[in-house]
């Protein structure tokens, strides 16, 4: 199953969880929803730790249209 | 001197300075005790005692004045030169200077009157309408990867937001759309920003703040136009704009409302640690529910195994069995006069009632093997199967570090088949025991 969001992995993951707790599935089932439990939870740890920080000024270029150029927040004016 | 001079002097009252300086100040001060003056303030000086110097003057005058220091404190907009401002106060002269003297207790940019109207109109305009709704709000991202910060570049909401991220250690880029915070065209901007933003779609949240100076005029942000862009916005609009008690109607219109840039930081940056934990734990207790599902299965099973319904239902079908050849010898031996369709019939009846039983005692069978299968694996003795071993102390407990053996102490090995004892070597460094084996038992 192909979660593109965080947020909704993390909200399946509870679910699922909830499913699990209450006891009341077959034992089939219970491994079918561990096994997408594991693997939600393991997307949701490289969610949280995949990303970068940049941080960007968008700025007019010469065509007069708008680029996010690299800040640098001891300049002076930048439009 | 003549005669006619001197009667003429005689004739005259003659002042003092004092006296004539005194008497035009008590003339201007109760004519002019409590007044609105309007003009441009010039020459503003701060010195240290406080008290505030400066000028108001329109097109042919000039006025001296002064905001003493318990006033100027109260002051609600900060006076500067330029300025067009009413002020209230009184009139006086001051006497060493000979000077008419404007000694101010309250002023207000021009037009503030009007402007505050001008507010309230339009805040209960749009409320009528629908754009503060709390239900119209949008929910702000979990984990947003890229903020858009519409904010002045060089004015303090910038660095303040940098600081927040940069402390909490956050993981989440800025782009930043450098916008005019007060001024002709400021609004303009602002709202450009939110448009381009909403166009480009690559960042999760907007922060739209002031620059940072607490004497900005904050009239842009009070934009109707504004106001729209706002509320159409796909991407939810956090507001840092007001003063800690001032509401702009950005601040009402948009999705979440900080009083500082620096809190809006701190709201918007995903609590990533936190979120780290819940989903620890999340996991964690999915483990833990699927032993215990586990666990009760493997428990009920056994039940079952040792119940006396499975054991009597074997014990059942073979008495139904022999019951069942009985009753068939008891049938060959049965009188011609059932004829020959219904005695196969019977037959055949016979036959399926002896099948279905096996049947169902094969499936459970099976059924049995494939669980048993299944908690096998789960069992320690699999791990044997493997070709692992399992290493316990004189009194049983399973050694999992190498410090619960001391050098020279006895260990138990148990491996697929059969199990010794063992001593560990007295000497450092080494990997290998020696062991002495004992007789063979073999493991079920």
């Amino acid at each position: 199953m192909k979660y593109k969001d965080f947020e909704q992995a993390l909200g399946r993951l509870e679910q699922i969880v909830g499913e699990l707790e209450k006891g009341e599935l077959p034992l089939e089932q219970s491994m079918k929803l561990f096994e997408e439990g594991m693997e939600l939870s393991r997307f949701c740890g490289t969610k949280l730790d995949e990303a970068e920080r940049r941080v960007e000024v968008l700025l007019r270029g010469s065509e007069g249209d708008l680029d996010a150029q690299p800040f640098d927040p001891s300049e002076g004016e930048q439009e | 001197m003549s005669q006619r001079e001197f009667g003429f002097l005689k004739q005259r009252l003659v002042h003092s300075v004092t006296d004539a300086v005194r008497g035009v100040r008590e003339r201007v001060e109760s004519a002019y005790r409590d007044v609105w003056i309007r003009g441009e303030i010039v020459d503003l000086r701060r010195p240290r005692s406080g008290h505030v110097y400066f000028a108001l003057k329109d097109d042919s005058a000039r006025l001296r004045a002064v905001c003493f220091r318990l006033q100027a404190r109260y002051l609600k907009i900060r006076p500067a030169d330029g300025l067009e401002v009413l002020a209230r106060g009184s009139m006086t002269v001051y006497a060493p200077q000979g000077d008419v003297q404007f000694v101010v207790q309250h002023m207000e940019p021009l037009g503030h009157g009007a402007q505050q109207l001008a507010f309230e109109e339009l805040k209960n305009r749009l409320a009528k309408e629908g754009l503060f709704d709390p239900a119209a709000k949008q929910p702000l991202p979990m984990l947003p990867r890229r903020i858009g910060v519409i904010t002045s570049p060089t004015g303090a909401a910038v660095r303040d937001i940098l600081n927040v991220l940069e402390r909490r250690n956050d993981l989440v880029s800025i782009l930043i759309y450098p916008a005019k915070v007060q001024g002709t065209g400021a609004a303009e901007t602002l709202i450009r920003g939110i448009r381009v933003f909403g166009r480009r779609g690559d960042v999760d949240v907007i922060v739209i703040s002031r620059g940072g100076g607490s004497s900005e005029d904050l009239s842009a942000f009070n934009d109707e136009r504004l106001a729209r862009a706002i509320f159409a916005s796909r991407i939810p609009v956090i507001s840092a704009v007001g003063h800690e008690t001032d509401f702009t109607i950005c601040d009402f219109v948009s999705d979440f409302r900080a009083p500082t840039p620096s809190a809006a930081a701190e709201t918007v940056a995903a609590a990533r640690a936190e979120l780290h934990q819940r989903v620890d734990q999340l996991t964690r207790r999915a483990v833990q529910a699927c032993h215990l599902v586990l666990h009760r299965k493997r428990s009920r099973l056994a039940r079952l195994a040792a119940s006396r319904s499975f054991i009597d239902a074997e014990t059942r079908l073979r008495y139904f069995l022999q019951r069942l050849d009985e009753l068939q010898g008891r049938l060959a031996k049965c009188p011609e006069a059932f004829g020959r369709p219904r005695r196969e019939k019977i037959a055949d009846l016979t036959r399926r009632l002896r099948e279905a039983p096996k049947r169902h005692l094969a499936d459970l069978r099976l059924t049995v093997a494939g669980r048993s299968r299944e908690l096998q694996a789960f069992s320690p003795l699999a791990v044997l199967e493997r070709g692992y071993s399992i290493v316990s102390t004189g009194d049983g407990t399973i050694v999992r570090s190498a410090q619960q053996v001391a050098p020279g102490g006895r260990f138990h090995v148990r491996v697929r088949r059969g199990d010794f004892e063992g001593e560990r070597l007295r000497n450092e460094g080494q990997q290998t025991t020696r062991s002495k084996r004992r007789s063979g038992k073999q493991e079920p």
